[in-house]
């Protein structure tokens, strides 16, 4: 049986994305066979965070619909040969995914892989929805914001009441927060929400802290999942991230102010 | 802006700000998710009961459901216009 995780936030522009494809990727090393799966219908863009944008034939909609079968739509990673991405379809019909199309989709990605990773689309309407309905566990992706705290706590309403888990009366969704865009600078200052305060506003687990980084723009870029620049802050950060949702012991990073020498002043860029 | 002010630090600190926003709004928000969804309709009628005998404002009725693990409360709140005489 596979694990479900969803990669939410309401807000558009925290981090789903890269998120979703930086923690993808992060099992996948890890030996652990993940899908990840695109529901921004008519906007999709995981295949382009993850570089795989012109291997793109058939989509999760083709799927629901019976157009392809799944292993015509699943696009294999060239870098890890572990992970596998569905990407969305390009459609403009809000209404291609279906409840039931989705739910028997997961079902048999289920049945082949250990991990599946729900890229979910902003706001709260069909495709966020359909995300987070299946899921056991949520990433919440949270900027150190005020419009995108709120909304975190928006979807957590949402995630305890209309899940499928809530709905059946099951355990509840396991919640984490990712606090994205973090500037630690700025929080001394007391110009940016500090992860505490963030943690007292939302109550949720801490999986990682990742830091406002040029390197997150840079892998977008070239395609390149942010997790595997490995001497990048925010790509370490994720890599903690997977391993903490693995189960290690490890101590949080770059919340503090990083001290720099003479040296690092005299030679800072 | 004289050279003193570099060193002062008076800054007014916006995340402090930001932290006591979001707790006020988020407590009420979570408040309203759980409220029943006939909590509106309730408050309605209960204000034109209440506006044939008092002559009151629509905001000046506030009706409050909270609930824990013991109990739900429905708290019913009007506020009476100041005494005139007529």
């Amino acid at each position: 049986m596979a694990r479900i995780i969803v990669v939410t936030s309401g807000k558009g522009g925290v981090g789903k994305t890269t998120t979703s494809a930086a923690i993808a990727m992060g099992l996948a090393k890890k030996g652990h066979k993940t899908a990840v799966i695109d529901f921004d219908v008519g906007l999709r863009n995981l295949d382009l965070v993850l570089g795989c944008e012109r291997r793109v034939v058939y989509d999760f909609v083709n799927v629901i619909n019976n157009e392809a079968n799944l292993n015509q739509a699943l696009i294999k990673d060239k870098r890890c040969n572990q992970l596998y991405i569905l990407p969305a379809s390009q459609t403009r019909d809000k209404d291609a995914l279906t409840k039931e199309g989705v739910g028997k989709v997961l079902e048999e990605l289920s049945k082949t892989f250990k991990y599946i990773v729900c890229d979910s689309p902003a706001g709260i309407e069909r495709g966020a929805n359909l995300a987070m309905y299946f899921a056991d566990d949520a990433f919440v992706v949270t900027n150190p914001e005020v419009s995108s705290v709120r909304d975190s706590d928006r979807m957590l309403g949402i995630l305890s009441s209309k899940s499928k888990r809530a709905e059946l009366g099951e355990d509840p969704i396991k919640e984490y927060l990712l606090l994205s865009r973090y500037d630690p600078k700025r929080v001394k200052l007391g110009a940016m929400l500090s992860v505490e305060d963030v943690q007292d506003i939302l109550s949720l687990h801490l999986l990682g802290v990742i830091p406002e980084s040029q390197s997150v723009l840079s892998a977008s870029n070239a395609g390149e999942p942010i997790i595997l620049d490995e001497t990048s802050d925010a790509g370490q950060a994720y890599a903690d991230i997977v391993d903490r949702y693995l189960g290690e012991d490890k101590p949080h990073r770059f919340i503090d102010e990083e001290k720099k020498g003479l040296f690092g002043r005299l030679f800072r860029s | 802006m004289s050279l003193l002010d570099y060193f002062k630090t008076t800054k007014p600190n916006s995340a402090k700000v930001a932290k006591e926003r979001l707790q006020i709004l988020v407590a009420h928000e979570r408040n309203v998710r759980n409220q029943p969804s006939y909590l509106p309709a309730l408050q309605q009628e209960l204000l034109k009961v209440i506006q044939k005998y008092i002559k009151v404002d629509q905001d000046a009725i506030s009706v409050n459901f909270d609930s824990d693990d013991e109990q739900e409360t429905l708290e019913l709140n009007i506020v009476l216009p100041e005494h005139t005489n007529n």
